[in-house]
């Protein structure tokens, strides 16, 4: 159920984009996202991840949903574990080389029960700034040669100016994308500091975007580094606030990447399988508290405080 | 297994060193003054911030999270390209596809990778262990190994010497190399990008001009052909004169110390 992009302009011209109070809950956005849609998550690997969106889409009871992102990690797991997802599309899944392969992934791949569709790094990159162009595929040199691009289906062209062949790359185009940034105003102007990933192209690319933002400020807060806006209001249509809303991932010059949450995690799949340890892992952290917030309570401020200052004094 | 004894020398002072040392020391070797080199996370990345320390100050390290220019602290090596510390001291930041982009327009003069699998023509496997339809193991994927082998100008592959890993034909070419030799890679729509070295903790090769099959070109501090052989899933091609590296200085070892630091231990 991949729309065309033809498709998603047709969407974009049939509703207006007015100026307005965007602001709502984590579980209020979650209502854009329907049974077997395709959800785009942000940042890359454990960087800027929008986990307290990602933490709601998991809660939402939403079910047989295609998750598309750049590296995805633990939260592959989540998804595949708790059945709101049963497909991934992505170039690389894990958290790290210390950490080892994701025993989840592979019970749930390896035993049919949902597919892993891989595209290189580049290709899925260009496959989302397609669908952010407007345009059905792009040209690139990637991919060619390998099994990767026969596994994907994908197909070569020849350019009509000058014969070279090169791999055509699909648009993806989907149906939500959830991002997490540094600040947003009310109406969707969204900043980001330090590193981008593919989140411009990816939300472009998207039906319809949600942004979680570490604060929510003035417009004319924004208006002040407008070099750091990296999406106009009328491409995003729906505004959380989330502070720490990237935990236990990082978030450029605010927070490092909780590593002791994941070597906790990985030693759970370790002394109980990856079946009971991710449902353990769920349990005490997603499905004891009723939001996001609670799960960060029992973090704690020390805990989150630490992580701050290590990443102030590697950004600053 | 991998099963050199390395010994540094220092003055007249033995050091004990590791094979993957050993491995990552001679990686760094490779890489010249005032390239620019695309640099995958791991051994790749160490030997690359070695270089930049050693003979190669004017060394441009670019990662696959948008950095360019990164400088690394030591002690503090990132675990994820994408992570703040793998940006420290770094002159732009850019979006992931752009970087690779740069690669495909020709700016990049090395890519250095790791690799879970190799084969005779130097193309990498990290999707598949087995049947890619029944897989026995799901390997993470490509990331971008794809894309710095497909499309940076001279390719570097640094692994560990284990026969289940040195393989006639991987399982699958998640990355390619000269794919089935010849001009095969040429053919399939990759005109550039040359397969230069594979270091790994026994030996160093290149690729036999014509052919484009691995060859070995140098040993490792003590080791023998015949241990190459035995660590080698497929028919070992010998350069006509084989050398043998020069271990690790004191120098070098120590700069590699200092940059691994405290990498493993994190608050």
């Amino acid at each position: 159920m991949t729309a065309t992009v033809r498709q998603a302009r047709l969407d974009l011209e049939s509703h207006e984009r007015p100026v307005l109070d965007k602001r709502v809950s984590a579980r209020a956005a979650m209502e854009l996202v329907s049974d077997g849609d395709i959800v785009a998550i942000g940042g890359t690997l454990y960087s800027r991840t929008p986990m307290a969106l990602v933490f709601e889409l998991l809660r939402s009871g939403r079910r047989g949903l295609t998750i598309t992102r750049s590296l995805t990690c633990y939260e592959a797991d989540l998804f595949f574990a708790t059945r709101t997802a049963d497909r991934l599309v992505t170039s690389w899944v894990g958290i790290g080389l210390p950490w080892g392969l994701s025993p989840v992934v592979r019970h749930y791949v390896e035993n049919g029960l949902a597919a892993y569709e891989e595209w290189s790094h580049l290709a899925l990159g260009l496959r989302y700034k397609a669908g952010a162009m407007g345009v059905p595929f792009l040209p690139t040199m990637t991919m060619l040669g390998s099994d990767l691009a026969r596994q994907a289906k994908a197909v070569s062209v020849r350019c009509p100016y000058t014969g070279q062949e090169l791999l055509a790359v699909p648009a993806l185009v989907p149906d939500v994308a959830l991002l997490h940034v540094h600040r947003a105003d009310m109406y969707g102007n969204a900043q980001v500091d330090g590193y981008t990933h593919m989140d411009l192209d990816m939300a472009r690319a998207s039906r319809r975007v949600v942004v979680s933002a570490e604060e929510i400020v003035e417009p004319g807060e924004i208006a002040k580094r407008p070099d750091h806006t990296i999406l106009p209001h009328f491409a995003v249509d729906a505004v959380v606030k989330a502070p720490f809303g990237a935990y236990p991932h990082e978030c450029y010059g605010l927070y490092e990447a909780d590593t002791r949450h994941f070597d906790s995690y990985v030693s759970l799949l370790r002394d109980h399988g990856p079946d009971e340890g991710v449902r353990l892992y769920i349990e005490a952290n997603l499905t004891a508290y009723e939001d996001f917030e609670g799960f960060l309570r029992n973090v704690g401020t020390q805990r989150l405080s630490e992580l701050n200052s290590s990443a102030r004094e590697l950004t600053t | 297994m991998s099963a050199a004894t390395g010994k540094g020398y220092a003055g007249a002072r033995e050091i004990e060193v590791s094979p993957e040392e050993l491995m990552t020391v001679a990686a760094s070797r490779l890489l010249a003054d005032n390239r620019v080199v695309f640099a995958g996370v791991g051994a790749p990345l160490v030997a690359s911030a070695m270089a930049r320390r050693l003979q190669a100050p004017n060394l441009t390290i670019v990662l696959e999270g948008g950095i360019i220019g990164t400088q690394l602290r030591a002690g503090q090596l990132p675990v994820s390209t994408n992570e703040m510390r793998a940006g420290y001291g770094a002159s732009m930041f850019t979006d992931i596809t752009d970087v690779f982009l740069y690669a495909q327009r020709g700016f990049f003069d090395y890519g250095f990778l790791g690799a879970a699998q190799v084969d005779c023509y130097g193309n990498i496997n990290t999707s598949f262990i087995g049947d890619p339809e029944a897989p026995r193991v799901r390997l993470p994927g490509s990331g971008g190994a794809n894309d710095i082998i497909s499309l940076c100008n001279e390719i570097f592959i640094v692994t560990a010497h284990e026969r289940r890993r040195f393989v006639d034909r991987v399982d699958f070419i998640t990355s390619p190399g000269y794919l089935s030799g010849g001009d095969s890679r040429n053919d399939a729509g990759l005109p550039f990008g040359r397969l230069r070295n594979v270091v790994t903790d026994l030996a160093l090769f290149d690729f036999e001009p014509g052919t484009h099959r691995m060859r070995l070109q140098s040993l490792q501090p003590g080791v023998t052909v015949e241990a190459v052989k035995d660590a080698t899933g497929f028919p070992l091609l010998l350069a006509d004169e084989i050398d043998e590296l020069s271990p690790p200085t004191a120098t070098e070892l120590q700069v590699l110390r200092e940059l691994r630091g405290i990498e493993a231990v994190r608050a």
